[in-house]
């Protein structure tokens, strides 16, 4: 916790860089004041030493958050008659599981619910239907009165510093409210706790008596970083934390984010749609489309291997530096169209409208989210690597006439059962299901015999 | 697409462009001393950050900003005529005709109680007085459709309000393309969409410049978009150019350390996870009061390998670098290739750099097309 950290006592960081050598990328940052003299620029080397490589996964990690088939219905109301027309589907049954100290990272165009998801959980809506365990409290259902004392372990980023920052009070008072609401520090010490935290972050702690218009983008980002940290959450929902940001000060603010993970075991849901950054961040990944997820996996598995025609799709249009340097584009894959809207879904899969393998059945049946690997759940009928879906759809079992007594309608059922990843899944190639016993046999084709007997019974 | 127009001048030439906005803190160097050139059927990619200069540079050559409260000093020749000090009148018959722009705010840029019919005929009445209104109609759907909005004879009639985002910059571009120009300036045209809609737009404009073989400028800030879009790239810092040439020699072989800065800030969605996103530490200068020297060197990682206080004293010029082939660049590091090869790239894609090592070690020096085989 901020309170522990080690330069948390340390006097003010607006001293020559060069007469120690700094141990965060923070302290580097908080050497440009916003009128400070600018010292020399640190070399690359040592700047280097401070950044990230990408985030890596903890397999072993518990759940912090467990979100089950959460919902938001907007009702629309006619502005003739008072009364509700109809429902705007945001978020239309969702489950995922945010793991302690971990990232998930949440992406998809604009309107798909992305937002809204992060909204739920940190409960500036009540959800019209589901669940979100948080440290064996459901979030979607506790009070008013319940839900202060959570507020402090559920903070927020948000997207744009301009707006989400009150023009009219001192940095230090914004800093400081959250500190006062909840009572963390008696009176007479708030004020060096504000100061602490906008070390952590990076910025001079001098500078709490200074309003946010005094601040650069970058900086009034880390104002809001501050301001969630204040109350040492430990899950953090940032939503689009980097995107209204310049490039040059994106890696910074990156860089800070995974600094605080490291340090204080916050857990991340970063919604972003930014692909690229999304994927350093996070070693694991929802895509969200219209309100559903329709693919959830690890990092490895998500970007190089995506099975889902929206994400391939998705991958596919995001323009690439290296490629474009070492000659030639991708080939892309072009979506037609819009979204459509959420008041009015397309039946069956939501994506059918703009998928280029649609069939039938797409319009007909939902598919399920079904666990493919260790870490990799795919909704779709048609679910495969970029040109090598499958030509019969591989729930076709579900929709059979003797769907209730078949094997296979149960072992569908039982990969799209669990919240979180189980330790079965569909092997597309087979057919079977596949365990985690088997994972060291290679990457061949193996069908798992034993397990893929008689179907065991699913809640 | 063959480039250069009859008397073989660029479409776009411009030349020690400066632009300073007098205001009460002082007057803001918004725009120093460049130059450029934009070919027929070209692209040109402007990259940098807030407050760099691309903006307002590329408002210039549309003889946007007001004699009252800018001072333009160099020259913008559009297709051969002089822009810079000529009146109103002349701008009028180029703007639109001639040089057309896109913004980045499509629902800001369109007039909200016009229809989007009303507002791309009026474009194209302005500049074919002889036209009748039944023509102007005509020619929009005819430029709706072209930029790929279904059903164009009926949404011509729709407010901008009732187009999504996607749909609303696909009029924009079919009002910027309505009378043919030949320079199109697209002012960050996907910076507010998604990234399936960004891609139909781009594509969309390459389509297009391969049909009316007109010069593009597209403004941007991310290296992505330049890097499928552009045939040359200037990277621009602190108001100046800092690094000019052909797209692949600037994204392979950059040689200015704010240029590896941009692309170390944006990781790669395909990218090693051993990549590190580095930042570049501090904030944009001041234009009120730029730095001395180089305007990068208060940021600079790389100060220290220039001998003496030359990045702090002296601003570089804007020369050839070792590669040549119309490869500038505006910086004092004696051996920049070098520095990128060993200790940039290594930190920002390593697996380019085993590649770019490997190639090295085979004496290969144009290495860039065999950096392939990554998977």
């Amino acid at each position: 916790m901020p309170a522990d950290h080690p330069e948390g006592s340390a006097s003010p960081v607006d001293a020559a860089p060069g007469e120690s050598e700094p141990t965060s990328i923070q302290q580097v940052l908080a050497t440009e004041g916003v009128d400070a003299e600018p010292g020399p620029p640190p070399e690359f080397e040592s700047l280097v030493s401070l950044t990230h490589r990408a985030t890596t996964l903890d397999p072993t990690a518990e759940p912090v958050l467990t979100v089950r088939d959460l919902k938001m219905h907007f009702p629309l109301r006619s502005a003739v008659v008072r009364r509700t027309v109809g429902y705007v589907q945001a978020v239309d049954g969702i489950s995922f599981e945010v793991p302690r100290g971990g990232s998930l990272g949440l992406v998809g165009e604009s309107g798909c619910g992305k937002s809204t998801t992060g909204q739920l959980i940190t409960r500036l809506y009540k959800p019209t239907a589901g669940s979100m365990m948080f440290e064996g409290h459901d979030l979607a259902t506790v009070g008013k009165k319940a839900m202060k004392p959570l507020r402090r372990e559920v903070q927020m980023i948000f997207q744009d510093p301009y707006s989400s920052l009150n023009p009219r009070h001192t940095v230090g008072s914004i800093v400081a409210t959250p500190l006062r609401t909840h009572d963390v520090v008696p009176r007479s010490q708030v004020l060096s706790r504000v100061q602490e935290l906008l070390e952590v972050v990076g910025l001079n702690p001098e500078h709490y008596n200074r309003y946010p218009n005094e601040f650069s983008g970058g900086q009034r980002q880390r104002i809001g970083i501050a301001r969630a940290l204040a109350l040492q959450p430990k899950l953090l929902v940032a939503d689009e934390p980097v995107s209204a940001l310049d490039v040059s000060i994106q890696a910074q603010v990156v860089n800070l984010l995974q600094d605080l993970q490291q340090e204080f075991g916050i857990a991340y849901l970063f919604i972003a749609h930014d692909l690229a950054v999304v994927r350093h961040v996070c070693p694991e990944v929802a895509v969200m489309y219209l309100g559903k997820i329709v693919e959830i996996a690890d990092r490895e598995s998500l970007y190089e291997h995506a099975h889902h025609p929206y994400t391939q799709a998705l991958l596919s249009a995001v323009p690439d530096v290296k490629q474009a340097a070492i000659g030639g584009r991708r080939e892309r894959i072009m979506l037609t169209g819009d979204v459509p809207s959420p008041i009015n879904p397309p039946s069956g899969c939501r994506f059918r409208t703009r998928c280029p393998i649609a069939q039938d059945i797409c319009a007909r049946h939902e598919p399920p989210l079904m666990q493919i690997g260790p870490r990799h759940k795919v909704a779709c009928h048609f679910a495969g690597e970029l040109g090598h879906h499958p030509v019969q759809p591989v729930t076709a079992p579900l929709y059979a006439d003797d769907a209730d007594r078949s094997p296979q309608t149960a072992r569908l059922t039982e990969v799209s059962s669990e919240v979180g990843y189980g330790p079965r899944w569909l092997d597309l190639a087979t057919g079977d299901l596949t365990g985690e016993r088997r994972k060291d046999a290679g990457g061949g084709p193996e069908s798992g015999q034993d397990l893929s007997g008689p179907p065991l019974t699913t809640g | 697409m063959s480039p250069g127009p009859a008397d073989g001048a660029p479409l776009l030439a411009v030349d020690n462009l400066t632009v300073r906005f007098p205001t009460a803190d002082g007057l803001v160097q918004a725009v120093t001393e460049l130059s450029y050139t934009v070919e027929q059927g070209r692209t040109l990619g402007i990259v940098g950050e807030s407050g760099s200069g691309k903006s307002v540079s590329s408002m210039a050559v549309l003889g946007l900003h007001d004699a009252h409260s800018a001072r333009i000093a160099g020259s913008i020749k559009v297709a051969g005529e002089e822009i810079v000090g000529s009146d109103e009148k002349t701008m009028r018959r180029l703007r639109g005709n001639t040089v057309a722009m896109i913004f980045q705010d499509a629902l800001a840029a369109l007039h909200p109680f016009k229809r989007i019919g009303k507002q791309l005929g009026e474009a194209y009445l302005v500049h074919h007085p002889d036209a009748t209104k039944r023509e102007a109609r005509r020619r929009s759907i005819q430029m709706l459709e072209r930029v790929g909005i279904p059903q164009p004879d009926r949404r011509i009639d729709d407010f901008p309000h009732q187009f999504s985002g996607g749909m609303r910059q696909r009029a924009m571009i079919a009002m910027g393309l309505i009378n043919d120009p030949a320079l199109l300036i697209a002012d960050e045209p996907t910076t507010a969409l998604d990234v399936t809609v960004q891609a139909q737009i781009l594509d969309l404009l390459q389509d297009l410049q391969r049909e009316f073989n007109s010069g593009i400028i597209i403004i941007t800030h991310d290296l992505g978009v330049v890097a499928e879009m552009a045939d040359d790239v200037l990277v621009m810092y602190g108001g100046r150019g800092v690094e000019y040439g052909p797209t692949r020699e600037i994204l392979i072989h950059p040689q200015m350390p704010y240029t590896w800065g941009l692309l170390s800030s944006v990781p790669d969605v395909h990218a090693d996870p051993n990549a590190r996103m580095i930042p570049i530490t501090g904030n944009p200068p001041s234009l009120l009061d730029p730095p001395s020297g180089c305007p990068f060197h208060p940021r600079c990682a790389h100060v220290q390998k220039v001998p003496g206080d030359l990045c702090r004293t002296i601003l570089p010029e804007l020369v050839p670098g070792p590669r040549g082939g119309g490869h500038l660049k505006r910086c004092h590091l004696v051996d920049p290739e070098e520095i990128y090869a060993t200790e940039v790239l290594p930190e920002i894609a390593p697996d380019l750099a085993e590649v770019g090592a490997d190639a090295r070690a085979d004496a290969g020096a144009g290495a860039g097309a065999d950096v392939r085989g990554d998977g």
